[in-house]
């Protein structure tokens, strides 16, 4: 079995507080993978030590083979990990066009290349990809619009677009639907079911069960820094600790 | 030894109008966020109420001169003189001091008229904007200032009885030969108490405490009901207080001109930025730091080694500080980390 | 934007021309037409894009760039000095060496951002300004200025057997004097083409990725660009612009001093660049023109002229328009200046290029037509989700 993700021992502390430790996760390649938890149980600290964001303390991740650890995020990025962010990070001062084009054109041209010259009118393939984009996720209309105008739930898929666009071999998503409504949210789950069909691997991390359930194919459940319990949905379901851990919740709330 | 010592009163000298200045920006820039290019235009406003007091104390009238006696000849006699005799002979003698009590509120109406009038409007906008604007009005501020006092340096001696040099040297049981300036010492002591002042009123009033969380996290202030409109207006007016009496007092040391405020400016904010940009501590400690290495890198022996080392040591050490420690000697983390 | 209406680079390029190369004819009504003038118009415009394309683009403020303007003009002054006084060799040598002080500023200076940058440049400038006053006056001649003698080698002239004329030779360009109109041609031929380049840049790919950089940094990290290298490329790009306008400065006038350098010349550039409208491909130009044309105006005028001026009223009220009024020309232009700066800052902040806009969008729908500009960003709040993010998980987190 081929792992594409595999995190080995990670720890990490803050001013002597435990966010993760020894943390052991193993991605399978071409599944869908969803880590859940309470808040503060270290799902964002976890993504952002993939994503080279933050530096564990110990501990490897190792992505396609390849050390991650120290990386930065542009080099990760050409790794084939790509991150959609929990608040929509997009270019509010550039087009809904422009921003799908910008990874798409990091895709093409690598981490930096200098082509002064090139005029933006000879880049339809580019312009194409990115129509086609916008397409699915059915912004193509206003795609001349500033991205700082849309609204919130645009701005989440088209952030979804901008992160498919570069055909990672890792997608990892954080909180895709938070805040969303339910209508919304429910278009966003059709959405990455029918745009990643293809076998790319995903890795969600996300409160809303209902999500999690109607995408995810493995389940690992973080509270206080661990990993509590790994496993197929219905396992998940049943799994006492994770019960505990959820209702513990509730009382803390 | 001896040579040591002056080198490091004239450091906390400079270092001491360099900790002023930067402790407005400072208030300032870290509860109001504003990025005040015209602080050093305050400081040089400060500076020329001096210059206006004087000038208004030695008001004078011709009278004819009685000491010559073989031709009418005339003098310019003050106004007070003739009134109030040596009383007034007094008076004009002290001018800079008793200017410091004019200061005190012309700059804070200035203040408040300003963070009113332009500052507040700008609370939101991008730092590059709240440069430009206060930029500008830095250049209108000594524009104004050319156009009535002109543009050569104006002197304002100190009273007389400090005109002189105290002789520190043995005082201490050094050489006699040591002697430094009286306002020098007196300005260090004045930009200590000054200091000192600021600290205190922070550290131990109900307005100072909510400034300080202000500092720290303003959004949640905010959100606590505190008016905190009206307490960024007064800090605002502090801040240009502190400058101004800063400027007033250097006016016998450095005659004041319409453009001494740039040339403050400029160097307070390398001192604000090696402090660490929000930290009050961090802008004090490095005014009265680069002070000294500023001094000290004047004297001669290094001169010889490292020629013109004086003139660009402060933002040499700048450029190092800021690339080994980003957020300065002292800075927060989080503020101002793009 | 241009881009909208004229969206062909050649016919852009063409109309540009056209309007450079004519401009003593057009300006002559103002009584702007005297090459002294149209050279300054020419040096500042090229001054001003190369700066656009730092500050425009990517939104880094860099208060320093004058110093590279300095720069070119030691360079080109010294190249006249012990090469040739043709100018071709100078302005080439001031751009490269210019562009060589801006890689190694830029690289230690783009290490920070947002205000950090701005200071960083500042003191850079700083140091410069010092030292070539003081150490290294051996280069710069200190506060006299780096000038021509009748002893320079000029070697590469000797070589050419160039004809010697008495006293001190003049800059040329393969034996035609730079000075009057050929010498505002020969500016205005280098501003063309310093424009077609910005105009190549703003309408690349690269140019595209620059503003992406301004628009979110962390979020160009993140989608795989390494931002450094970019921002670097700018700055040197916009180095070189700067450098090549000094060493113009020194081809009409073969004299370089360090007050070129001095933090007030980096903030003059800024005030033109935002002024006309930072960020658009034609603003620069538009505050040059603006700026320096006033500065023509009103610091040549005195009371006598503001009398000429003001005679249509009451007496009384002559005198007191021109009590007022006379703070603001002559010395006092730069009154004028930072008035008219902090208000275009303040109700403009995009510079007169926002203005033409917004007169452009009013007038349109005056008279009913169809106006959609993407420019013109319709905000919507769009209800609890736009409320003010509280602390979100990660937020929350990184915090402990």
């Amino acid at each position: 079995m081929s792992y594409i993700l595999d995190i080995q021992g990670v720890n990490k502390t803050f001013g002597g507080l435990h966010a993760l430790s020894d943390i052991q996760l193993k991605i399978e390649a071409g599944t869908t993978h969803a880590i859940i938890g309470p808040n503060g149980a270290g799902k964002s600290t976890l993504l952002n030590c993939c994503i080279g964001k933050l530096i564990p303390d110990t501990g490897s991740v190792t992505f396609n083979g390849m050390n991650m650890i120290g990386k930065k995020p542009h080099e990760i990025n050409h790794a084939g990990m790509v991150r959609v962010f929990q608040t929509p990070e997009i270019f509010p001062d550039l087009t809904l066009l422009q921003n799908v084009m910008i990874p798409a054109l990091a895709k093409r041209d690598g981490m930096f290349s200098f082509n002064p010259f090139k005029s933006m009118s000879r880049e339809g393939v580019i312009q194409q990809e990115a129509m086609q984009a916008l397409h699915d996720i059915g912004l193509e209309k206003s795609c001349d619009q500033h991205a700082g105008s849309i609204s919130r739930g645009d701005k989440r898929r088209l952030e979804v677009a901008m992160g498919l666009i570069q055909k990672p071999s890792l997608l990892l998503l954080d909180e895709p639907t938070a805040g969303m409504a339910r209508h919304d949210t429910n278009a966003t789950i059709d959405l990455l079911k029918r745009l990643t069909s293809d076998g790319m691997t995903k890795v969600i991390i996300e409160h809303d069960m209902h999500v999690v359930f109607s995408l995810a194919d493995t389940i690992s459940v973080l509270a206080q820094g661990r990993i509590i319990a790994t496993g197929s949905p219905e396992e998940i379901r049943n799994n006492p600790k994770v019960k505990e851990a959820y209702l513990g919740e509730s009382e803390d709330e | 030894m001896d040579v040591f010592l002056i080198q490091l009163l004239n450091g906390l000298d400079k270092g001491g109008a360099y900790a002023l200045i930067a402790l407005g920006l400072t208030l300032a820039f870290g509860t109001l966020g504003i990025v005040n290019f015209a602080h050093g235009a305050l400081f040089m406003l400060g500076a020329f109420c001096a210059v206006t007091v004087q000038q208004i104390l030695t008001m004078s009238v011709k009278v004819r001169d009685e000491s010559i006696t073989f031709f009418e000849a005339y003098k310019e006699q003050p106004y007070l003189e003739i009134w109030w005799g040596d009383t007034g002979t007094a008076i004009i003698d002290y001018a800079v001091p008793i200017s410091i009590l004019f200061v005190i509120p012309i700059m804070l109406l200035i203040g408040l008229a300003l963070e009113r009038g332009l500052i507040k409007h700008f609370y939101k906008r991008s730092h590059a904007e709240q440069i430009l604007v206060t930029f500008g009005l830095a250049i209108v501020l000594q524009e104004i200032i050319r156009a009535f006092f002109g543009a050569n340096p104006i002197p304002t001696p100190a009273p007389d009885i400090v005109a002189g040099s105290a002789a520190i040297g043995s005082f201490l049981g050094l050489s006699d030969n040591l002697v430094y300036p009286w306002w020098r010492l007196i300005y260090l002591a004045f930009s200590s108490l000054v200091i000192f002042g600021v600290f205190a009123f922070l550290k131990f009033t109900t307005f100072g405490m909510v400034v300080r969380a202000g500092m720290a996290d303003r959004e949640t202030v905010g959100l606590l009901g505190i008016n905190v409109q009206r307490k960024f207006t007064i800090v605002f007016g502090l801040a240009a207080v502190v400058a101004g009496v800063a400027g007033a007092m250097y006016a016998p040391i450095l005659p004041p001109d319409y453009h001494m405020g740039m040339d403050f400016l400029v160097l307070s904010f390398v001192v604000v930025v090696v402090g660490g940009m929000g930290s009050l501590g961090g802008a004090v400690t490095a005014g009265f730091l680069l002070g000294i290495l500023q001094s000290f890198a004047s004297m001669n022996e290094f001169k010889a080694i490292f020629p013109g080392i004086d003139q660009i040591i402060i933002y040499l050490v700048a450029v190092i500080v800021l690339l080994v420690r980003p957020r300065g000697l002292m800075g927060r983390e989080g503020v101002m980390e793009d | 934007m241009m881009k909208l209406t004229l969206k062909n680079n050649l016919f852009v390029m063409l109309i540009f021309s056209v309007v450079v190369l004519t401009a003593p004819i057009w300006l002559s009504p103002i009584g702007a037409n005297y090459p002294d003038l149209l050279q300054k118009f020419a040096i500042f415009g090229i001054f001003a894009i190369g700066f656009n394309i730092l500050f425009g683009l990517t939104g880094y403020l860099s208060f320093g760039h004058a110093t590279f303007l300095g720069i070119g003009s030691y360079s080109a002054v010294w190249c006249f000095k012990l090469f040739s006084m043709n100018v071709l060799p100078g302005i080439v040598m001031g751009t490269v060496i210019a562009g060589i002080f801006a890689f190694l500023i830029g690289y230690v200076s783009l290490r920070r951002s947002g205000i950090y940058f701005s200071i960083l440049t500042l003191a850079f400038a700083q140091m410069s300004y010092s030292l070539a006053y003081s150490v290294l006056t051996p280069i710069t001649n200190g506060e006299t200025g780096l000038q021509l003698s009748s002893e320079d080698p000029r070697y590469l002239d000797a070589l050419f057997s160039v004809e010697v004329t008495e006293g001190l030779p003049s800059t040329n360009l393969f034996g035609q004097l730079m000075s009057g109109y050929p010498g505002f041609y020969f500016c205005a031929t280098l501003l063309i083409i310093g424009f077609y380049i910005s105009l190549k840049i703003f309408r690349s790919p690269f140019g595209l990725k620059l503003r992406a950089i301004k628009s979110n940094q962390t979020r160009m990290r993140y989608t795989g660009f390494n931002t450094r290298p970019y921002l670097l490329t700018a700055f040197i790009i916009s180095g070189m612009y700067a450098g090549l306008a000094g060493s113009l400065m020194a081809v009409t006038d073969p004299l370089a001093g360090a007050e070129r350098m001095q933090w007030t010349a980096s903030g003059e550039v800024v005030l033109m660049t935002i002024l006309g409208g930072s960020g658009t491909l034609l603003g620069p130009l538009f505050g040059v023109t603006i700026i320096k044309y006033f500065e023509n105006i009103f610091s040549a005028m005195n009371t006598s002229t503001l009398n000429e001026f003001f005679s249509f009223l009451p007496e009384f009220l002559q005198s007191i328009m021109v009590s007022i009024s006379q703070h603001f020309v002559g010395e006092g232009w730069h009154l004028t200046l930072g008035a008219l700066f902090m208000l275009v800052v303040i109700f403009l902040p995009g510079g007169v290029m926002e203005g033409v806009t917004l007169i452009n969008k009013h007038v349109r729908l005056k008279l009913g037509l169809r106006y959609d500009d993407p420019s013109v960003a319709q905000s919507e709040p769009s209800g609890i989700e736009a409320a003010p993010a509280s602390l979100t998980d990660s937020q929350k987190e990184e915090k402990k």
